[in-house]
């Protein structure tokens, strides 16, 4: 309750600001910015500083809020407890494998619908869209069933295989490719005696490189940090993958809680660090579908 | 024939997907709907019961508690994503703020960052006797609060906070970018007409963010109904939601029942027909009680329907009067 009564008496500070400062209104605008941006940096800052700290300090109250000196001994005590470089070894194969082949077919299918015009297109695309429409949720248990049946329980296969032709990312290859390639370039491939099947390949692929960044980042962000799937499927320690690595650690009676904090941070920073360095294409990638190029 | 041969790289290549969705999204999709119809342990023969699955959903408690969990948390949780994701995109919209890069890059991080990894962290600041937010709160002169553990309605907070965190930005991107899109000479025209910044906003930017608004609105409504990740590592990994179910989810309750902690698969599978008609219904109803009825655009397409209709009925009397 008083952590309102705060933010109300904020909102009340900036509103007088605006009212009665000169420029205030500007400062209030930055203000506004910038506390929202602290709430949203909070929790970062939180996990680098926790996994500074051994188990006690962070049971401390009041709560540290500057680094320790435990990083060392949290590390050490982290990689007693867990594999932590299997974990990361299984989330790259995964994700790599997953993103590679979701380029390839959603890239030459989008292509496929944007450049041909053969029989029974319109009606297989609008089927395509019509896939959308389902939410995965209905068929979550007989995909588990089919997976048992498989045999792909405890296996990469189950993450890879079954999404890695999705109608999202052929319907958003398709958009591209129909906005982005010249019918005249497939057709002077065409005259210089290109086979039909290299077209694609030798003159298509380079053309669409910022669409496979986007879609890549997209289905690489999600698939790395999803944790639900390879929860059902990923079942002994040596295959798992990042979440549930962590997920193991969480709750444990003997958990070292520094060693847990750490963990978190080494399994957030690289994609994080990726993000601060392209945080253009990240954002284009992941809300790509809401926003028309 | 021939046509077909021409075309054959097109099949080659839109092959896969169909391949693969058939097997893999089609028919777990029509079995699951078959399955949700009989009991079965995933081991002995199947027995068909009808929909005594879809009774027993409904009469259990635990169900209730989970859908109404489920709502609240999405529903109160909409409140900052939708307000605050304009507020903001509204002000860095403006002509007066710099570095709006740097709040965009900001606001969006929740978005990249495992939901494991940031519930962990939010599991201690929200801890009861070390908590971070416990501290602000006894800095301000009030009590410390149980927010995990208690009566267990406070981890609905704690959900809802995270949930909001994790979607403003995206939500903010998104209306940001549809804000640079709407031509200048429309905020010009406004602002020569005397529009306030409030005018603008609620007379230009969201009727024509309306399409948008209602796309992030469906795709944070799925998010809510998927809830799972987050209440489940915020009580320990507690499948019953904490103390008196609190952060109990709907995809908590149907993992729970199969296949991670029971085996009662066509149960299961009910609870995963209603989650999905949940889904579409609200698409449907957020779709359908957003169409402006006075759009041109809306009348232009009914005009459209009904001519059609005239046409294939005045077609089908001649047809008629033919014979």
């Amino acid at each position: 309750m008083r952590m309102l009564l705060l933010f109300a008496a904020i909102a009340v500070i900036l509103i007088l600001i605006r009212k009665f400062v000169p420029r205030g209104k500007k400062i209030a605008l930055y203000a506004v910015l910038i506390i929202v941006a602290l709430i949203m940096l909070l929790p970062f800052y939180m996990m680098f500083v926790m996994s500074t700290h051994t188990t006690s300090e962070i049971f401390h109250f009041p709560p540290y809020m500057t680094f320790g000196k435990s990083l060392i001994a949290n590390f050490k005590s982290m990689n007693e407890q867990v594999n932590f470089m299997r974990s990361f070894m299984n989330s790259c194969i995964v994700t790599v494998s997953y993103v590679a082949l979701v380029l390839f077919f959603c890239s030459i299918a989008g292509y496929a619908f944007a450049v041909y015009d053969f029989p029974g297109r319109n009606t297989l695309f609008a089927i395509l869209l019509g896939t959308m429409m389902i939410p995965a949720t209905a068929g979550v248990i007989p995909w588990y069933i089919m997976m048992s049946r498989f045999h792909w329980i405890d296996t990469f296969w189950a993450l890879i295989v079954p999404n890695c032709a999705n109608a999202f990312g052929i319907y958003w290859m398709r958009q591209y490719c129909k906005n982005n390639i010249p019918v005249a370039l497939v057709e002077a491939a065409r005259i210089d005696g290109c086979p039909e099947v290299f077209i694609f390949f030798r003159v298509i692929a380079p053309i669409l490189k910022p669409a496979y960044a986007a879609l890549g980042i997209m289905n690489f962000v999600n698939v790395w940090n999803d944790f639900m799937q390879p929860m059902m499927v990923l079942k002994s320690p040596k295959m798992q993958t990042l979440p549930l690595l962590l997920r193991g650690m969480v709750g444990d009676r003997g958990t070292d809680y520094g060693a847990m904090m750490l963990a978190s941070t080494c399994a957030v920073l690289p994609i994080l660090i990726a993000f601060l360095c392209a945080s253009k294409y990240f954002m284009s990638g992941l809300t790509a579908g809401a926003v028309k190029e | 024939m021939k046509e077909l041969k021409k075309y054959r790289v097109a099949y080659l290549y839109i092959a896969p997907f169909f391949i693969l969705f058939g097997i893999f999204g089609l028919f777990p999709i029509v079995y699951g709907l078959y399955l949700s119809f009989f009991r079965w342990d995933g081991m002995t023969q199947m027995h068909f019961i009808g929909i005594e699955n879809y009774i027993s959903i409904f009469k259990d408690v635990l169900f209730w508690r989970a859908l109404k969990n489920t709502l609240v948390i999405g529903i109160i949780a909409h409140i900052p994503i939708l307000l605050g994701g304009l507020a903001l995109a509204f002000i860095l919209n403006s002509k007066l703020i710099k570095g709006e890069n740097i709040f965009k890059t900001i606001y969006f991080m929740p978005m990249v960052t495992s939901a494991v990894a940031i519930s962990i962290v939010f599991q201690q600041m929200f801890g009861n006797n070390y908590g971070v937010i416990n501290y602000f709160n006894v800095l301000l002169g009030g009590n410390k609060i149980n927010w995990l553990g208690g009566d267990g309605s406070l981890i609905k907070v704690a959900v809802i906070v995270m949930f909001a965190w994790k979607w403003v930005g995206w939500n903010m991107v998104i209306y940001l970018a549809g804000m640079q899109g709407i031509s200048s000479d429309i905020y010009e025209a406004a602002s020569i007409d005397g529009a306030s910044q409030t005018q603008v906003l609620f007379k230009i930017c969201i009727p024509l963010l309306k399409p948008i608004i209602i796309f992030t609105v469906i795709q944070s409504t799925i998010g809510m109904f998927n809830l799972f990740t987050e209440p489940f590592i915020l009580t320990n990994q507690n499948w019953n939601g904490g103390t008196n179910n609190g952060g109990l989810t709907l995809m908590m309750y149907l993992l729970n029942k199969a296949p991670q902690g029971g085996t009662l698969y066509g149960y299961a599978s009910a609870v995963a027909y209603i989650i999905t008609m949940m889904i579409v219904l609200i698409s449907i109803l957020v779709n359908k009680g957003t169409t402006d009825k006075s759009d041109p655009d809306y009348i232009a397409h009914q005009d459209m329907k009904r001519m059609r209709r005239e046409r294939r009925r005045a077609a089908r009397q001649k047809g008629a009067a033919g014979v």
